[in-house]
């Protein structure tokens, strides 16, 4: 069976939003998203319980995305694809899910992972916009899957507790932090990696119209950056007595209670 | 403008009704749409929360909270005219449905707003980003305008109106039944997991000791809210790690937060700190939490905990409110 | 009066030596083996990759990977902490013909400089000390400079492996045969935990130790081989941050004084740095030795009161602290450097070594020159048949480094730092006259005290620490948040140290740490490692630091 994990590169420490381009500060060192990395635990894990297969990791981003996709390769992934492009750059959810399908769609994948969500946008969006496009059926917040023969088992974690869902492949499967710990790579595996296939492909090589991408295929824009509001007077007090009662008053005149 | 409704047994979710209320609110023609089977009653809740119309999508193959198939729903109805913007209030379920149906209808999708505005003839929504650091401004530059706000973005306010149901004619994609749901969740036993709880009651070193926890445990009880604990104690073994808050712990942002003998070094400040009201209670005057708590308690949390958690309990009981 | 040294830490050397336990077939081997991404470790790679640039057949026979840096931060540079002023001297060698100078990340060259004496009120300007001339040097942050190296270094054709720390010596027969690297998913208890992930072998020709001040192999390399020199080594604790300010700053200022105390007693050698990184940065840092008396003392606290004084103020006005940072300084000079610099298959360069010139507040330019000879003589015993176990196969290193401008220059400042044990002016009187003979007056080395053996004493000291107010002065908890760490907090502790010590040793401990690892503790001293910033003073004052899990600990990137 072959799996394609969709991964990320998110800026690392500190985040901060360029004033000027009004987008999150990617100049500085970058690491592979978290999330990304538990779904690629999964894959791998996966791979190991059927004995054969294989593990391609995606990523869509600038040519430093390669220390994620080459982190991954060291974990045990066999292949990776960098879609590098500037027609890519200030891509939103519409465009990186139009690029990223088309991406899918060359590997054919049975399997397509996502990590829940991303450490610099937060969205839990793109692995529902991928499954659209490429006409699959989805689940998110895995936090276990189980295969057997081409079905998935997987206990989606949601505000109520745990629904099982099962779902025939090929799939598209959002993985969630609680569902695996991603394996630290060994050091064989880390000078390993280098030497592992690894794609480097532009727009054009997909076949993905420029109108696609980029600002221009996106349908959202940034307006402004603003301050945002002051959290309103802080009140103290000491405690004489009655410091209970007044935290109910203050908790009932907040609606909280 | 459309809302998607969510309902969990017979009831409407609060956070898509709030949005609902809004979306009345800034604009008179509202539309909602509730999907799954057995749910036509839920009009009328809708109505009265500012709907003058619900489209009602009736089915079992609906049955299920699954994603794919209200995204057909959606879109059929978007498809048939006179939706410029869909509005979602967030969830597991809803964030699936909103990005689906961007894909689907090659729409912008804007999402973690905490706010929307009309400005001229255009929506405008704000972001909340970075852990509420910054707030950003958004906007779409085509239709329909998809929006999905944070959970309890808005409160649902009853304006006792009426509206009028209108029954959709469901058509799945093949794709979209092909999930299916074995087993479907009930409410949480145990209360609500730190990440989604409203309501979060913390304990740090001030509690004096492992035993008492209970005191952050009853407060939390009596709140319906779920138990966290600083780095420190979870360090030196007081409560498990999995209810650490903080920089290497969980990031939280319920609507209430009740730190108990939390000193509120940065390390623990910023996995709370976009929590909606801080209640901080600490003997130390010079704690650094009292900067950013809404309400500061310079007392002692083995006093003022416990006498918290009872007259909480008796509002509860004799019913004025919770 | 207690001394820190009445409790040692439950360290052995021997316990970091080991021979290989992996199979042959199985071993992780490399040509070359560096152990640290710092300027000695990279100038090392560098120049290994000149020269086998112009060896083909000798790249060849070291296999797939020729040459292997280790690093333990996370990236080159996240552990990199300096003032700096740097002289180009040695990167001028090192790049002759390949590059020019404007090539180099250096942030500005120094056009003024400037000493003063501080009183708490005034600034005293005072004549440049011959040994503190900074003409045609450059500032620059060593973490940026040590991002840049690494990747030059990779250009050449070096790998590089951040987050892998080097914890045991591979000897076999009495000769070094690689490292052991640490291991990673082990919990507070020392249990596996389900990712444990064990470390491996990695077999090299020739290890190269270029770890830095403290560094950990180079500690027990010297117990391991009878290396260390005729004196003990001290060290120093410098702590800085990094603004942003309003205002440009045009020179380089040092100054002395307060707040430290001149008195012998208190044994306070130091002063503070304050340069500017182009014109809209400015990074500023106090340095104390660590064989200061006063348990009270903390150099985080000195460095945020310094902040208060009117000179330091001015300059900060306005401005917005955005890095912060701690590491120690070997102090020992001349006489602290190890008898040999290198044992069969081993060689040890940079900080590790002790190559640092205290008077001129300068190491960086000997890291360079020092990694750079010790890859010449690496190279030198790869040819065909040679091996660098060999009796003297290394010895042309030492040989090198003595002829070297490294070896001429720490003779001469020799005792400098030692002369100020004596106190402050004592102290000052007698570096005069060694600058002035150029090392020849006072006749005879002085003995240095290790630091670990200084008294305690214990004063108000802390009575006039600033109380943090989030703008101009910080405490030490948001700024170790500022330095980037975010080390699991359930990884094992990585700090060797005796638990059960009185009051006196605790406070001492837990004011000395920057990053506010140790606290008085009712039995004793509690330790939280997680906050650690790997700077090493506790190894100076009774303790012993060990490289935690890789990729633990800071994440500099502009100091």
């Amino acid at each position: 069976m072959k799996i394609a994990v969709c991964i990320k590169q998110v800026p690392e420490g500190a985040k901060r939003i360029d004033p000027a381009t009004r987008r999150l500060d990617r100049s500085g060192e970058g690491a592979l998203n978290s999330f990304d990395a538990n779904a690629v635990e999964e894959a791998l894990r996966l791979k190991d319980a059927a004995g054969e297969g294989e593990v391609a990791v995606v990523s869509l981003g600038p040519a430093k995305a390669q220390d994620a996709l080459r982190k991954a390769l060291a974990m045990g992934a066999d292949r990776a694809l960098l879609v590098c492009d500037e027609g890519a750059a200030g891509s939103d959810l519409l465009a990186t899910s139009a690029v990223l399908a088309r991406a899918l769609e060359r590997e054919d994948a049975a399997l397509v992972l996502f990590g829940q969500q991303s450490g610099d946008g937060d969205g839990a969006v793109l692995a529902a916009a991928v499954a659209d496009r490429l006409h699959r059926p989805m689940v998110s917040q895995a936090a276990e899957v189980t295969r057997s023969d081409d079905k998935l088992r997987v206990k989606r974690q949601t505000e109520f507790g745990y629904d099982v869902i099962e779902v025939p492949l090929p799939a598209v499967v959002a993985v969630s932090d609680a569902i695996n710990e991603p394996r630290y790579p060994s050091l064989k595996g880390i000078m390993g990696a280098k030497s592992k296939p690894q794609d480097v492909v532009s727009l054009a090589d997909l076949g993905v119209d420029a109108g696609q991408a980029g600002e221009e295929g996106s349908h959202t824009e940034v307006l402004a950056l603003r301050d945002p509001p002051a959290r309103g007077d802080s009140r103290k007090l000491e405690d004489d007595g009655t410091a209970a009662a007044q935290v109910v008053d203050f908790l009932v005149e907040k609606r909280l209670l | 403008m459309l809302v998607f409704l969510e309902h969990h047994g017979d009831q409407l979710l609060r956070g898509p009704l709030g949005v609902l209320s809004k979306a009345a609110a800034l604009d008179g023609d509202v539309a909602g749409v509730v999907v799954g089977t057995g749910v036509r009653a839920l009009a009328e809740e809708a109505g009265r929360h500012g709907a003058s119309r619900v489209y009602v999508a009736d089915d079992t193959p609906l049955q299920a909270p699954l994603p794919q198939p209200r995204v057909d729903v959606l879109a059929q109805i978007v498809r048939d005219g006179g939706v410029d913007a869909v509005l979602f209030g967030n969830s597991v379920l809803a964030a699936d449905v909103a990005a689906g149906l961007a894909a689907r209808l090659d729409a912008g999708l804007n999402w973690d707003l905490v706010d929307i505005a009309r400005d001229g003839g255009r929506l405008v929504g704000i972001r909340a980003a970075l852990q509420d650091s910054v707030y950003v401004e958004v906007g779409w530059t085509s239709e329909p305008q998809l929006a999905l706000f944070r959970s309890g973005a808005f409160d649902p306010v009853e304006t006792g109106g009426f509206a009028e149901v209108v029954d959709v004619p469901v058509s799945l994609e093949a794709f979209s039944t092909e999930a299916q749901m074995l087993e479907q969740a009930h409410e949480e036993a145990e209360g609500p997991s730190i990440e989604e709880a409203d309501i979060v009651v913390s304990g740090g070193r001030g509690l004096g000791g492992p035993e008492n926890f209970v005191l952050v445990e009853g407060l939390a009880k009596a709140l319906g809210g779920a138990v966290g604990a600083t780095r420190a104690v979870v360090d030196a073994g007081w409560y498990p790690y999995s209810a650490q808050v903080g920089q290497t712990g969980k990031t939280v942002s319920p609507r209430l937060y009740v730190a108990c003998g939390i000193s509120g070094a940065i390390q623990h400040k910023v996995g709370m700190q976009s929590a909606g009201v801080i209640v901080a209670i600490n003997k130390d005057p010079n704690a650094p939490i009292f900067e950013f708590a809404d309400l500061g308690v310079v007392g002692d949390v083995h006093q003022v905990v416990p006498k918290l958690t009872e007259l909480i309990e008796q509002r509860k009981q004799s019913g004025d409110g919770g | 009066m207690t001394k820190p040294s009445d409790f040692p830490p439950p360290f052995r050397a021997a316990d970091y030596v080991a021979a290989p336990t992996t199979p042959d077939d199985e071993l992780i081997r490399v040509g070359v083996l560096i152990v640290g991404a710092g300027p000695a470790g990279l100038a090392c790679a560098i120049r290994l990759g000149q020269l086998l640039e112009d060896a083909p057949d000798v790249r060849e026979r070291l296999g797939d990977v020729p040459v292997a840096v280790l690093e333990k931060g996370r990236s080159p540079g996240s552990h990199l902490l300096s003032g700096a002023v740097v002289n180009p001297r040695a990167l001028r060698r090192l790049f002759k013909g390949r590059k020019t100078m404007d090539e180099l990340p250096f942030t500005s060259r120094v056009d003024h400089e400037a000493v003063y004496m501080l009183t708490p009120k005034r600034a005293i300007r005072l004549p440049t000390p011959p040994t503190m001339r900074n003409d045609g040097n450059y500032v620059a942050s060593l973490s940026q400079l040590g991002r840049w190296l690494a990747e030059e270094a990779e250009q050449g054709g070096a790998m590089i492996l951040p987050e892998t720390p080097a914890t045991k010596l591979l000897v076999d027969g009495g000769r070094v045969v690689g490292v052991r690297t640490g291991d990673k998913g082990r919990g507070r208890d020392g249990s596996e935990l389900g990712n444990f992930e064990p470390g491996a072998d990695v077999a090299a020709r020739v290890t190269v130790l270029a770890e830095g001040t403290q560094g950990h192999l180079t500690g027990v390399a010297l117990e391991r081989f009878g290396l260390h020199g005729e004196h003990p080594q001290v060290w120093a604790l410098g702590v800085k941050e990094v603004w942003k300010v309003a205002t440009p700053l045009d020179r380089v200022i040092h100054t002395m004084g307060w707040p430290l105390r001149a008195g012998a007693k208190y044994r306070e050698f130091g002063g503070s740095f304050v340069y500017p990184m182009g014109d809209d940065l400015v990074t500023l840092g106090m340095v104390v030795g660590l064989d200061y008396r006063d348990v009270e003392l903390s150099v985080h606290d000195l460095l945020q009161e310094l902040k208060t004084h009117p000179l330091i103020r001015k300059i900060l006005e306005g401005g917005e602290r955005i890095a912060w940072g701690a590491k120690t300084i070997p102090e020992g000079g001349f006489v602290a450097l190890p008898r040999r610099m290198h044992a069969p298959g081993l060689l040890l360069c940079g900080d590790g070594a002790g190559f640092v010139n205290v008077p001129a507040l300068k190491g960086i330019h000997y890291a360079i020159e020092t990694g750079s000879l010790a890859a010449e003589a690496a190279f030198s015993a790869l040819g065909r048949g040679e091996t660098s176990w060999r009796p003297g196969a290394l010895e042309s290193y030492d040989a090198a480094v003595r002829k070297s401008f490294v070896w001429k220059d720490l003779k001469e400042v020799r005792n400098m730092r030692q002369a100020f044990g004596r106190g402050f002016w004592v102290g000052g009187a007698m570096a005069g006259a060694m600058s002035a003979t150029k090392g020849h007056f006072p006749h005879g080395d002085k003995a240095t005290e290790r630091d670990v053996d200084q008294e305690l004493v214990r004063t108000d000291r802390a009575a006039s620490y600033p109380a943090p107010d989030g703008t101009l002065t910080f405490d030490k908890l948001s700024s170790v948040f500022l330095s980037g760490n975010r080390t699991r907090d359930d990884e094992p502790s990585h700090i060797l140290l005796h638990r059960e010590v009185p009051p006196e040793v605790a406070e001492l401990w837990a004011r000395m740490c920057p990053a506010q690892v140790y606290e008085v503790a009712d039995d004793g001293v509690a330790v939280t490692p997680s906050n650690c910033v790997q700077c090493g003073a506790i190894t100076a004052k009774g303790g012993r630091l060990t490289p935690p899990e890789g990729g633990s600990g800071p994440e500099y990137t502009l100091t």
